[in-house]
């Protein structure tokens, strides 16, 4: 019987605990790579475009499947797949804006397999998380075999470039901490894709802050699919002061335009996606403020 | 060139089995060439189409996008596991041949496995909570109408007493 196999012939590591994965990742070094939920690397192993010849499976480390709701902060472990943190109420509670943006990655079928965490390492510029990652502000754990071997790093110095993310050989991306929205925030997350569960060609999350009066008082804005790695723009000079719902959205889109550089593609012209961003950060604009503005309300 | 084989056990569709076999055979390719289990079908191969899709402890998975020994110790529910509990047609597949939801049948494995899980969440869709159930899967020949209305056909019978749940006694809940 033929025994067909697309991926490349690899080495399979299976870890039972953090620190012997640590072990088997600091002996591979840069001919491993870390196997989490498989939805995007398996496909580069399927048409060959990625060859590592120590692949170290995570998937039996529990104690990485975590999702913990503190005061300031919800803290993603590298185990937790996309669905549980989409479905998790206390953390969807916490931060509205990972729930809001989750759902935009590809089908419940892939997010019922990919991790939140192996979705920032692998850094697509065309994905979500990494937006939510900086427009919040978050950072990422990372781990190292031997003493000291632990840090962690700002989302805005973790993102590189397109699938590159400044995760060293031999480390391993442990957890990813999002930080609570101030109170009086709300968000939004708006994309256009080709078909729901695509890849978008522009996408914008937006964090609006209101004070007691109901007007502006920080908004900003991080964009994807509009250049290397996720693109923050700061629209409180656009908005700030402003009543929640009759603020310049147009002129905040002008400022995220402004700030991309998108290239063409087969999917879309940069000017195209220069539009999108304008148009898309408005809607994510006003979109925010008026969520906001719905939970000021319903707290007080 | 000899390949390191490795042990994963499975359980698909209530039956354990135990497999040896290279770390990357991919889960369907595993079902298919390993177990016989032809009824997985692999269309992309790169986790778009949604043909492959079987129930990983109850869970949709793409079975492309995992490999075998990934899911060492998991419940398997493939599109044979489907059918009723009197091994006839499964709800799923019984509104699929009531409403016309296959031509040539290639992506209609990975609809049922992925129908069956999600009516358990979903027992009384709307159209629209429908179109959205299927998003993942593409059909290139019957077109989308009649695979609409197969899902919401599928809701009524799993509704109706003698059916029971969706795929019979046998699927594992997540």
């Amino acid at each position: 019987m033929m025994r067909r196999m697309k991926p490349p012939v690899f080495e399979y590591h299976r870890p039972g605990t953090v620190a012997e994965a640590l072990a088997v990742l600091a002996e591979v070094g840069h001919d491993g790579k870390v196997l989490a939920g498989g939805q995007s690397l398996v496909p580069l192993l399927n048409m060959r475009l990625a060859a590592p010849r120590h692949l170290v499976d995570v998937n039996w480390l529990a104690e990485l499947d975590e999702v913990g709701c503190g005061p300031d902060a919800v803290r993603v472990g590298a185990l937790a797949r996309h669905a549980r943190v989409e479905h998790d109420r206390d953390a969807t509670a916490a931060i509205p804006l990972l729930g809001q943006a989750i759902g935009d990655i590809a089908h419940a079928t892939v997010r019922n397999r990919g991790t939140v965490v192996g979705s920032l390492v692998h850094a697509d510029p065309a994905a979500e998380l990494p937006a939510v990652l900086v427009l919040l502000g978050g950072t990422m754990e990372l781990a190292r075999a031997g003493d000291g071997g632990r840090r962690e790093l700002a989302a805005a110095d973790f993102f590189l470039g397109p699938l590159t993310s400044a995760l060293h050989p031999g480390e391993l991306a442990t957890a990813a901490t999002f930080p609570r929205p101030p109170a009086g925030a709300g968000s939004a997350w708006v994309e256009v894709a080709r078909r729901h569960g695509d890849y978008a060609i522009c996408g914008v999350g937006a964090l609006v802050e209101l004070d007691q009066g109901l007007r502006v008082a920080a908004a900003r804005a991080a964009l994807i699919s509009v250049g290397p790695v996720p693109v923050p723009v700061d629209l409180t000079d656009a908005l700030g002061g402003r009543p929640h719902d009759d603020a310049d959205w147009a002129a905040a889109g002008r400022l995220a335009a402004a700030a991309t550089d998108p290239e063409d593609d087969i999917h879309a012209t940069a000017a195209y996606r220069r539009h999108l961003a304008g148009v898309l950060t408005a809607r994510a604009a006003r979109a925010a403020a008026a969520h906001a503005a719905r939970r000021l309300e319903a707290a007080s | 060139m000899s390949e390191t084989l490795h042990e994963a056990r499975l359980v698909v569709n209530g039956v354990p089995h135990t497999v040896r076999v290279p770390a990357r055979r991919l889960l369907a390719d595993c079902l298919r060439h390993d177990l016989g289990l032809t009824g997985t079908h692999l269309g992309c191969e790169h986790g778009v189409c949604g043909a492959c899709t079987v129930l990983v402890d109850g869970r949709p998975m793409r079975s492309c996008l995992l490999f075998a020994v990934g899911v060492d110790g998991a419940e398997i529910t493939t599109v044979e596991g489907c059918r009723s509990a009197d091994g006839g047609l499964g709800p799923v597949q019984q509104a699929f041949q009531d409403c016309h939801g296959l031509q040539c049948g290639f992506c209609t494995p990975g609809f049922v496995t992925t129908i069956t899980a999600w009516l358990r969440e979903h027992p009384d869709p709307t159209e629209e909570q429908a179109r959205q159930a299927i998003g993942g899967n593409l059909c290139r020949c019957t077109g989308y109408q009649n695979i609409v209305a197969s899902v919401l056909r599928a809701a009524e019978l799993v509704r109706e007493p003698h059916h029971g749940p969706a795929g019979g006694a046998s699927v594992p809940r997540p």
